[in-house]
């Protein structure tokens, strides 16, 4: 499919020269990005470029099935340009975030209000009106920014006519650092640090699409000890992660056998993590060019030990839960997302799979270690709490298994390797496929090989949309555990 | 059928709450180092290598001064330690770092070589706070590591509710606020009203680099630096996110329930 388009094509983690990106007037530009996304592609990044002459827009987009990756881009201009999301909702909060950021105007958006930008007192977030439905049984509820736990915040606004949510409006942007203003003419001395708090559950992924995105820009790749280190803490990140769901689930639907001990296990595998490296969320493990620390005999004798535990324990916390079917009962039916409204938001990770979809950057665009070695995609269809939650336990599975066969046969060799500096006026794209889903980092360089745009899209950018949805028709008390089952993350989504 | 399955495993497993305090805490993972020490005599006249590599603008050096380094500013990335040519900043692999004073976390000074840690609340505080103290957690900027390393207190492992804290669901029902990030102006006003909500006295803990002085956000328009800028903090822990240890010694120093511990480490 991917093979006529006319936009440029690269692969995962390359880089590409900024003048070899096909340029079209901005209306042409919107038809031919729909015309890919007609034809299968679907949405990674869609951000502005400040010119001289104004801004200009570029779409990464990729091809699943062709295992490519297509950039294209608008000429520069200003003021209003057809909407995306008027035929492809995926684009919504990208046009959004591209109106605030640059001030061009998505023409027939139908929700263009702002993502994440601070009011005019400058304490709280410019939320702008909220959607309402009218009618005398019609009740309103607010929840939020600070949340009944210990837990980041944002705010969820709820329609509901009874107990039945009709509409939900979740408005964030109350995490937001500055994170990609400061990355301008960078990499700065904080770059590496910020980077590795963009989402700080998701250290290691964000950490290594930036790493990978350095290198690409290089022109080089991390020695493959490396690669086989960030693989693995990868798949640590992901267990922790989807072991604290799993726990968390059980929690919710009051099922406190597994919550207990997924509680404890979750533990367990951030201190794998903090064995590699010293800290608990990875941080200080990768670096651009490869690693920072190495796992040698000892010490991988002893993570592959303590894995085993780990996953034995899990396994067996996790079972509990499915053999309850008060457990099983309370899932199935709540909170469903279609295949189809997936399609069309553009899902992405275990939300993903659990409608059906086949979409793994590990599977679909392997870089780094993932060219050698993979872990089968695990998915479900149906799209319910219980299918997000079935996704997560085959994923602990596999990682575990993939793990098991990494940690027999380590890459051997370098650590780290020399880093030319970055090209001048290239781009390069970084995929990694993160617990949540698809982590993508773009950088643009300058004449001088400074980063004139850095581009982060968290996972949770695309599915807060796939929340929403799933609440639609749902009883208000099922929202827990429909949050739960999506475990987004507000701070990759405000940066 | 689970059910057995489920009690009888419980039961074989037993109880999985660490011995801490009673017994020895649980130690940091050996790449960690725990608190640094800074032995500013040890610095080369006019030596400034350090500065430069801290990602967090943590270590200053004003010329004729002793090196200072900021532990609250630290995300312990060890850099500076690794560069130093005189081994003048070491880790101590020191789980303790929690403080009552902001300038307690400034090191290099002749005598203030190390964190001066924190003492209990006075004596009408620990009377109130002491046995039943709970918390209402703001996230405000956090990347969700400080959060979950908090929120891993409340597990089996940890079982903060044998010291009689809890966090709650309402700033009505709090003694005093936890907070995380470095208070992103976007929610500076969700904090300052959460704070207004919970009734006096009460406390504030701001866990993390990013709370104590904005962490690796240090500087941007779009951040506070911490949350004393914007309410007053009564226990300042350390640390990018700090091990769950190192808050947990943090909070029970300061309810004066470690009076043992911290005599034999004055
Ligand atoms: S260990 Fe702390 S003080 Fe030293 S360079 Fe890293 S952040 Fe700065």
């Amino acid at each position: 499919m991917s093979a006529t388009t006319p936009f440029a094509l690269l692969a995962n983690a390359t880089s590409l020269p900024w003048a070899e990106i096909p340029a079209w007037p901005v209306a042409e530009f919107v038809h031919a990005t729909a015309t890919e996304l007609n034809r299968g592609a679907r949405f990674c990044a869609w951000f502005g470029v400040p010119e001289h002459s104004g801004t200009c827009l570029v779409a990464v987009l990729a091809f699943d099935v062709d295992n490519t990756l297509a950039v294209g881009r608008s000429e520069a201009f200003t003021g209003a340009y057809p909407a995306l999301t008027t035929t492809h909702p995926q684009a919504h909060l990208f046009e959004r975030e591209v109106w605030e950021q640059h001030g061009l105007t998505p023409a027939g958006h139908p929700w263009l209000k702002p993502v994440r930008r601070t009011n005019e007192k400058g304490n709280a977030p410019a939320n702008g009106e909220f959607f309402r439905v009218e009618g005398g049984e019609v009740h309103e509820v607010a929840v939020g920014p600070v949340h009944a736990g210990v837990i980041e915040p944002g705010h969820f606004r709820f329609q509901c006519a009874g107990e039945e949510v009709l509409h939900l409006e979740i408005a964030l942007g109350y995490q937001h650092r500055g994170i990609e203003e400061a990355l301008r003419d960078g990499p700065h001395r904080a770059t590496m640090s910020q980077m590795e708090t963009v989402a700080g559950d998701t250290t290691i992924a964000h950490a290594t699409a930036y790493a990978t995105v350095m290198e690409a820009l290089a022109g080089t790749e991390a020695p493959l000890r490396a690669q086989w280190l960030r693989a693995v803490a990868l798949e640590l990140e992901r267990l922790a992660n989807h072991t604290g769901d799993m726990g968390a689930l059980a929690g919710d639907v009051a099922f406190l056998p597994t919550m207990s001990a997924c509680g404890k296990i979750r533990g367990d595998f951030l201190n794998l993590t903090a064995l590699m490296c010293g800290n608990r969320f990875g941080r200080g493990l990768v670096r651009p060019g490869g690693c920072r620390h190495d796992l040698d005999a000892g010490r991988a004798a002893q993570l592959k030990e303590r894995l085993e535990t780990a996953l034995a324990d899990t396994k067996q916390a996790v079972a509990w839960f499915w053999d309850s079917a008060a457990v099983r009962a309370r899932f199935e039916n709540v909170g469903t997302v279609f295949p189809a409204q997936a399609t069309a938001i553009g899902l992405v990770g275990p939300a993903a799979r659990a409608c059906g979809l086949v979409r793994d950057v590990r599977f679909d665009h392997p870089a780094g270690w993932h060219r050698f070695a993979q872990a089968p995609v695990a998915v479900w269809p149906v799209g319910d709490v219980f299918a997000r939650a079935k996704v997560r336990s085959l994923e602990i599975e596999r990682s575990g298994d993939y793990l098991r066969e990494q940690l027999t046969a380590p890459a051997e060799g370098e650590l780290r390797g020399e880093l030319a500096p970055p090209a001048p006026d290239t781009l390069a794209v970084a995929l990694v496929e993160g617990w949540r889903g698809e982590v993508c980092h773009v950088a643009l360089t300058d004449a001088a090989g400074r980063f004139r745009r850095y581009k982060i899209v968290d996972p949770s950018f695309h599915n807060w949309m796939g929340l929403a949805l799933a609440l639609r028709g749902t009883a208000i008390s099922d929202f827990p555990i429909c949050n739960k089952s999506f475990n987004l993350s507000y701070c990759g989504h405000d940066l | 059928m689970f059910i057995i399955d489920t009690i009888t495993h419980r039961l074989k497993r037993g109880c999985e709450t660490m011995a801490y305090p009673q017994g020895p805490a649980p130690v940091l993972p050996d790449r960690h180092g725990g608190a640094l020490k800074v032995d500013a005599t040890q610095c080369a006249a006019g030596c400034t290598a350090c500065v430069p590599v801290c990602p967090t603008q943590a270590i200053t050096r004003l010329a004729g001064k002793p090196v200072a380094l900021d532990l609250g500013r630290c995300i312990f990335c060890a850099a500076c330690v690794e560069i130093c040519p005189s081994k003048a900043i070491t880790q101590t692999g020191d789980y303790r770092m929690a403080v009552r004073r902001r300038e307690d976390l400034v090191l290099g000074a002749p005598g203030k070589e190390q964190v001066r840690l924190a003492v209990a609340l006075d004596k009408k505080l620990r009377r109130l706070f002491g046995r039943s103290l709970r918390l209402r957690q703001v996230s405000a900027g956090g990347c969700a590591a400080c959060e979950a390393d908090t929120n891993v207190l409340g597990t089996i492992g940890w079982d903060l509710g044998r010291f009689g804290i809890q966090f709650v669901a309402s700033p009505r029902h709090a003694d005093g606020l936890l907070i995380t990030g470095p208070v992103t102006k976007n929610m500076e006003l969700a904090l300052q009203k959460t704070y207004a909500a919970v009734a006096a006295p009460k406390i504030v803990i701001a866990v993390g680099a990013c709370a104590i002085a904005g962490g690796p956000f240090v500087g941007h328009a779009q951040v506070n630096n911490g949350a004393n800028t914007i309410v007053p903090v009564d226990l300042f822990v350390p640390g990018c996110p700090p091990h769950p240890v190192t808050i947990l010694h943090g909070l029970l120093a300061l309810l004066g329930r470690l009076q043992n511990e911290n005599r034999a480490a004055r």
